[in-house]
């Protein structure tokens, strides 16, 4: 039932205002997003696109975002349509002057409406969402899975497969999966200190690494390539350079890469110098070298440290003048890291990156 | 007229020494004034604040950028988060809700107003001890210096072994006091509105500000507390060895998440009430209507206030929560938009038909309609927990939240400010500056903020004091630096304005905008005693009867 | 300008509304139960995760006879509200006092298992999750039972000089509500320790 009234009233003169930019701005808005949405896979847009999916369970995550989006974008269209036609239609005129408009109080109608719409929107929306929860998070494990352990430290990532007996840190390797005969990867989450959070949009949602708690993700990426992202969760002063790398083999080089991780570390006559003031000074205290006395958990493995395309989890290429520079001063490429500036003369900083090197 | 009272116009008007005039506020219960304190300690940490963002913007123009270091940048986004939430937007609100809340119930002061005032001076310590830590903290590395844990300190970041030194505990302490602040004005305005309303004012005839701020209330009781409790238990770990979140202990960080996004969810929508409640009454007086569907915002407004304390986990559907707790965070989240959304329509319903007039406050309130109903679809997008897999903890997230806080909350303040400044010191502000305020204000804020959801979308994450050449990330982040520095230059409009307008603006009388609630039935500035005799009303706009007595809103509730 | 001089509208019956300091006493209370609430989460939450250290089921003894001092009190206080209101001045200040013993012998009861529990068993804040939540809790409702014994004590005083009388029996009503929020804390308290954490 309406309710209306009308009168005289003293009214202020005003001039009218168009207010048709504003939804200009949210209309080029939209139209960014579907561009963005919109990209061709693999466009040099972005490697860190999350509308370009490169494995199930970000294709999944696609599927559902375009539909929330059109439907948001429905509901924008309408409702900023209304708006900008009652500010446009209803403004208040010069001949005005001195009358009320109607008095309207409500409508039960009309509130009922824009009740239930809005609840078979929200239930519509909540359907699609929840199916896509349990694909992703409820999905079976099939026996071809690879198992690694993810472990998120200040401020680099360890990574464990320990059906497989390796240890490296930074770069992960997973092997391209066959739609026809599945291998995905599935990543057991944990922290050795503070929450983290595994990234890399391609592949993804993303995940957190808390410690005393075990999470767990998977993907199945089907064609091989470099995927990027990095740590997500706020976990300290470097927590902007844990980067993440991801390398998505084809079968026959991932098990290539696997047999070579899985030999102790080299042992080249050339670097004894090197190992010696590796061994003597505390860098064994927190790295490991397999098949060595250096068994420090607290930094990364160093047993293969030059099949790594970056240092520092990323935040560097693996050169030799970067190397020398990370072990001299590590502050000087991530400022707040937790590795110490050694304090080595020169002779014996060349003696450990000429070490490092050979650690292949 | 007696001596007594004569003496009093004297006491007034006579030249009193500046020392009177401090003397005098700093120890005034009057809520009016203690309103004005709060606004103006919002306004001075609004500006501090401000310069904090500034300054991550400009590290963040281009990647690896070395304006600031990661050190002074992470106690960047840490004081700027802190800051705006509990000394600017809480602050503001309250001093808002404390001028006029009395006013419009027809009360002479707020029901303990000597509890009011050490409301006041608790949030001000609060801010002064957080600051303070600029000088007297020690960061993560022991640098002595401000937190810079985020201001969600997730657990164990700000525990001894992560965070040594006592940059933490300054964020602690000093958002445990302004959070027993915030407890007493909760209780106060509760107590006033519940207690003091003037004859004939029954619940069904509170202006929607009144109602907004009396579930903001109720609210503030059962969401701040828990983060006390929090606070509490961190300093427990923190001082007396406590394992409350000590995960080598068995603890658990996820524990702190919860205890947190308890407060942190409800918080927000504890900052959006009275916003809404500024549109509530702006938007009507503008439109020459009466709010469309009182009844049904009310109802809205109590359903949000309940539903909103069920939404929480969706600030942490990235931590590995199983599918069901899930799910079930994403309806709740869901629903919630459903009575948010019905007072967007409510406000389009009043507006529909009516005989808009552009006054600045109006041109806030439009701004406010368009950028909440956006801000309330990418909210939609985050509810719907695989979409947020991705988009959380990105820069889409904060693209969001701040469409919310600058595009929602910050407009309809401006919004309030236009609106009640004349009420509250007799001038009009200059509708010339507020033009330019809004424009500018406008295109900087969607040049920023529209912009800021696509690099979120390119996986930018947040929290980052610079990011890797070769995303897509450079250029968006430029022009969204750049879109700050336009808000810049509104806000200092803004403020000019206000300066300005306080000395030369034009003389406003006691009812400018012919408004029909009863703080415009006395002078402006009101006198201590706000109203000769207590009204007496009979219907939701006094003021309307008063000046159609032969049609009055009495005949039609 | 005067406000509202046409028409004054008629009230159709007296104009009532609740006390302020029972509304305020309430909010309080309400939100002392929200922080009491996390306390309780936390605890139940830990039940059974401590790593280390004394359990309950090792060094809890219950405290009947404390807390029947500290439920009784709650009817002493509102029997002694009750007979002020009446202006029975002597006998609220007898029963007064006696809530205040009842809540001093609490206290002392909880400072003398405390003790136990430290010196006997080795159980203090920082010995395991058991130690850090079962202290906050019980130490959060003590220092809030101490506060009312401040508070008791307070009108105890103002009671013994005379000061307090009929009058007042609406304020002392409302410090009444909040010594029973305090034994109504111990309720859950005491369930959630000695009944389901064990």
């Amino acid at each position: 039932m309406l309710v209306v009234y009308e009168s005289n009233a003293m009214r202020n003169r005003q001039h009218p205002v168009t207010k048709s930019v504003l939804p200009v701005f949210a209309f080029l808005f939209w139209c960014a997003a579907s561009a963005v949405a919109a990209a061709p896979a693999g466009s040099p847009l972005s490697s860190t696109n999350i509308f370009e999916p490169a494995s199930t369970p970000a294709r999944s995550i696609f599927g559902l975002s375009v539909f929330v989006l059109v439907v948001t974008a429905i509901i924008f269209v309408v409702v900023g349509t209304l708006l900008t036609y009652s500010v446009v239609k209803f403004r208040g005129k010069a001949s005005d002057a001195g009358r009320e408009p109607a008095q309207v109080y409500g409508s039960t109608q009309i509130e009922l409406a824009w009740t239930v719409i809005p609840v078979l929107i929200v239930a519509v929306l909540f359907l699609a969402t929840a199916r896509v929860i349990h694909a992703i998070q409820d999905a079976p494990k099939p026996k071809t899975a690879l198992d690694v352990t993810v472990i998120g430290h200040q401020y680099w990532w360890e990574f464990r497969y320990p059906k497989l007996g390796i240890v490296t840190a930074n770069e992960l390797h997973i092997p391209a999966s066959d739609p026809a005969h599945p291998t995905p990867t599935f990543l057991k989450l944990l922290s050795a200190d503070t929450d983290h959070s595994f990234w890399v949009p391609e592949l993804g949602g993303k995940t957190d690494l808390i410690p005393n708690r075990v999470n767990e993700m998977w993907m199945d990426p089907p064609r091989p390539g470099i995927y990027l992202g990095q740590c997500a969760q706020y976990c300290g002063t470097q927590h902007a350079k844990m980067l993440l790398r991801v390398s998505v083999d084809p079968p026959a080089d991932f098990a290539a890469w696997v047999r070579s991780q899985q030999q102790a570390a080299v042992q080249d006559e050339k670097a004894t110098a090197g190992k010696r003031v590796f061994e003597t000074t505390a860098c064994i205290n927190c790295h490991a070298v397999s098949g060595t006395a250096a068994n420090g958990r607290f930094g990364p493995d160093l047993a293969h440290l030059m099949s790594r395309t970056t240092i520092a989890s990323g935040a560097a290429e693996n050169t030799t003048a970067n190397l020398r520079l990370w072990i001299q001063s590590p502050d000087a490429i991530k400022p707040g890291a937790l590795m110490p500036a050694m304090q080595l003369s020169d002779a014996d900083l060349d003696a450990v990156v000429a070490y490092m090197e050979t650690l292949r | 007229m007696s001596t007594s009272a004569i003496a009093i116009e004297n006491l007034q008007t006579t030249g009193r020494t500046w020392t009177q005039t401090l003397h005098e506020w700093v120890t005034t219960v009057d809520h009016k004034r203690l309103g004005i304190l709060y606004i103006l300690y919002a306004l001075s940490y609004l500006v501090i604040a401000g310069v904090e963002a500034l300054i991550m913007r400009i590290q963040l123009m281009h990647s690896h950028n070395t304006f600031v270091s990661p050190q002074v940048f992470n106690r960047m986004f840490t004081m700027h988060g802190t800051t705006m939430i509990f000394f600017v937007a809480m602050p503001v609100l309250f001093g808002f809700a404390n001028y006029l809340v009395p006013l419009m119930i027809g009360a002479r002061d707020m029901a303990f107003p000597r509890l009011n005032a050490f409301s006041f001076w608790l949030t001000a310590l609060g801010g002064l001890l957080l600051y303070f830590s600029f000088l007297g903290g020690s960061g993560l590395y022991g640098a002595g210096n401000a937190p810079d844990a985020g201001w969600w300190a997730y657990a164990p970041l700000p525990a001894k072994a992560f965070s040594p030194g006592h940059s933490s505990d300054y964020w602690t302490i000093a958002l445990l006091v302004s959070g027993f602040g915030s407890i007493g004005t909760a209780i106060n305005i509760l107590a006033t509105v519940l207690c003091m309303r003037c004859p004939g004012m029954h619940l069904g005839r509170m202006p929607l500000l009144v109602w907004l701020n009396l579930v903001m209330s109720g609210m503030i009781l059962i969401a701040v507390t828990p983060l006390s409790a929090a606070q509490i238990m961190l300093l427990v770990d923190r001082y007396l060895g406590g394992h409350f979140f000590d995960t080598q202990a068995g603890g658990s960080a996820t524990l702190w998440m919860h205890f947190f996004w308890i407060f942190g969810h409800p918080e927000v929508y504890i900052l959006i009430l009275p916003s809404f409640a500024f549109i509530s009454e702006i938007v009507p007086v503008f439109s020459r209507k009466p709010i469309f569907g009182y009844p049904v915002m009310v109802a809205a407004t109590v359903f949000i206030g309940f539903v909103s304390m069920s939404v929480w986990a969706h600030h942490m559907f990235t931590v590995g929560m199983n599918s069901y707790a899930n799910s079930f965070f994403t309806i709740t989240s869901m629903a919630v938009g459903i009575p948010t959304g019905i007072k967007i329509f409510n406000w389009l319903g009043t507006m529909w038909g009516g005989r808009i007039q552009f006054k600045t406050p109006m041109l806030f309130a439009i701004g406010f309609l368009f950028q909440f109903l956006i801000a309330g679809l990418t909210g939609i997008m985050l509810a719907s927990s695989p979409f947020d897999w991705q988009l959380s903890l990105s820069y889409f997230v904060v693209a969001h939240f701040h469409y919310v806080i600058v595009g929602g909350i910050l407009f309809a303040l401006f919004a309030a400010f236009y609106y009640w400044y004349p009420k509250m010191t007799g001038r009009l502000l200059s509708e010339r500056l507020g033009k330019w305020h809004f424009w500018l204000f406008v295109i900087g804020f969607h040049l920023t903020f529209d912009v800021m959801h696509i690099p979120g979308i390119l996986g930018m994450p947040r929290r980052i004091y610079t990011y890797e050449p070769g995303r897509g990330w450079d250029t968006l982040n430029l022009i969204v630096t750049i879109g700050t520095f336009i808000q810049a230059v509104a806000i200092l409009v803004f403020v000019w304005n206000l300066v300005v307008s306080y000395c030369k603006g034009a003389k406003a009388g006691n009812d400018p905008w012919d408004a029909w609630t009863l703080e415009w039935s006395v002078t402006s500035p009101p006198p201590a005693y706000n109203f000769a005799s207590i009204p007496i009303v009979a219907s939701r706009r006094p003021l309307w009867d008063q000046k159609h007595p032969e049609d009055p809103d009495s005949r039609y509730e | 300008m005067s406000a509202l001089t046409i028409p004054i509208p008629e009230l159709p019956r007296p104009w009532n509304l609740p006390n302020r300091g029972k509304v305020a006493m309430a909010a309080l209370i309400v939100a002392e139960s929200a922080i009491f609430t996390i306390f309780v989460v936390a605890y139940l939450y830990y039940v059974g995760k401590s790593l280390s250290g004394p359990t309950p089921r090792e060094v809890l003894e219950t405290p009947v006879f404390y807390t029947i001092c500290l439920l009784s009190s709650s009817l002493t206080v509102h029997l002694a509200a009750k007979y002020l209101e009446r202006g029975r001045r002597s006998a609220f200040l007898a029963l007064w006092f006696l809530t205040f013993v009842l809540g001093g012998l609490f206290l002392f009861g909880t400072g003398q298992e405390w003790h136990r529990l430290i010196y006997e068993h080795g159980l203090t804040i920082s010995t395991n999750l058991f130690g850090t939540t079962y202290y906050s809790m019980v130490g959060l409702h003590a220092f809030h039972l101490t506060a009312g014994l401040v508070m008791l004590g307070t009108v105890l005083i103002f009671g013994l000089s005379g000061r307090v009388g009929q009058d007042q029996s609406a304020r002392v009503g409302v410090l009444g509500m909040y010594w029973h929020f305090v034994d109504a804390v111990w309720v859950v308290v005491f369930t959630v320790v000695y009944i389901l954490g064990r």
